[in-house]
């Protein structure tokens, strides 16, 4: 079991055994998954200039979490910023979440120790909480009065709760190391 | 589930409210269940470069208040201080100053 991640010089390291290594990679490709563009045929040029198709609100909650809107009750400024930064958004959002599978894909099979300078600990550090996002929405974790309350039912719910829980472990090592540094 | 709600008339803000110079924007960090409390002050101080103490202060506001305003300036400032909330999976909103 990892201890998390601690500071070291110019950065941060972990130890991860090979089924932590695994559990992070499938977590990341979710992201990269959630993140990928929709594919509706938009305007070339508008993509190539980097504006997206939509100014919707994604449907899906936990797209809505990871994609929020930036004016809360100004629908048609939301929407006309959406459609000039999404895109920028979703890439920075994958690129963190490939920075993971990269860095990982560095272990040997049975994992081992990685050392991340300042930078990727940054995209990690995004990419965690992106994951932890995207299962806390789906959860529907909840705060009751300080306490983390979550509608896990089946044994599916739960299995994601005991990654997500875990993942806001490890997370915290990394905050910590990170303020060490500064 | 039915068919979608009606759309709703809403009350849009007269127009030469936005063009008032003397009328700040601001940024607003709503709290949320996920991110963690470390994490939060951690970005404050990164993003704005907030001391700890400021960056803590503001974390528990939105904790225990619901939101906090993090920053003030022009509609373009806040725009650019939503989107890198954002990209730390934040939740923030700008709007006119009340």
């Amino acid at each position: 079991m990892t201890d998390g991640f601690r500071a070291v010089r110019g950065g941060v390291s972990i130890r991860l055994d090979r089924d932590e290594a695994a559990v992070l990679r499938s977590m990341a490709g979710l992201v990269l998954e959630l993140v990928e563009p929709p594919e509706d045929g938009g305007d070339p040029l508008e993509a190539l200039v980097g504006i997206s198709g939509t100014a919707d609100t994604p449907e899906d909650p936990v797209l809505a979490r990871l994609l929020p809107d930036a004016y809360g009750g100004d629908r048609e400024a939301a929407g006309e910023f959406r459609r000039y930064t999404e895109g920028d958004l979703r890439r920075h959002k994958r690129e963190n979440a490939e920075t993971v599978i990269s860095g990982l894909a560095g272990l040997g099979p049975d994992g081992g120790e990685l050392v991340l300078d300042t930078g990727d600990a940054h995209a990690w550090l995004k990419a965690l909480n992106d994951v932890r996002l995207a299962l806390g929405t789906r959860l529907g974790v909840e705060e009751d009065g300080g306490e983390t309350r979550v509608r896990a039912e089946g044994p599916a719910d739960r299995a994601a709760l005991n990654v997500y829980e875990w993942l806001g472990g490890v997370q915290e090592t990394l905050v910590q190391a990170l303020m060490a540094e500064r | 589930m039915g068919t979608a709600p009606a759309p709703v008339e809403l009350e849009r803000p007269e127009a030469d409210e936005d063009v008032r110079p003397d009328k700040p924007w601001v940024t607003i960090v709503w709290n949320d269940p996920v991110n963690l409390m470390s994490y939060v002050t951690y970005v404050f101080q990164t993003v704005f470069g907030y001391s700890r103490a400021k960056a803590h202060k503001l974390m528990m506001d939105v904790h225990h208040k619901g939101r906090a305003v993090v920053s003030t300036g022009s509609r373009e400032e806040m725009e650019r201080d939503v989107s890198v909330l954002h990209s730390y999976g934040l939740w923030a909103t700008l709007q006119h100053d009340e």
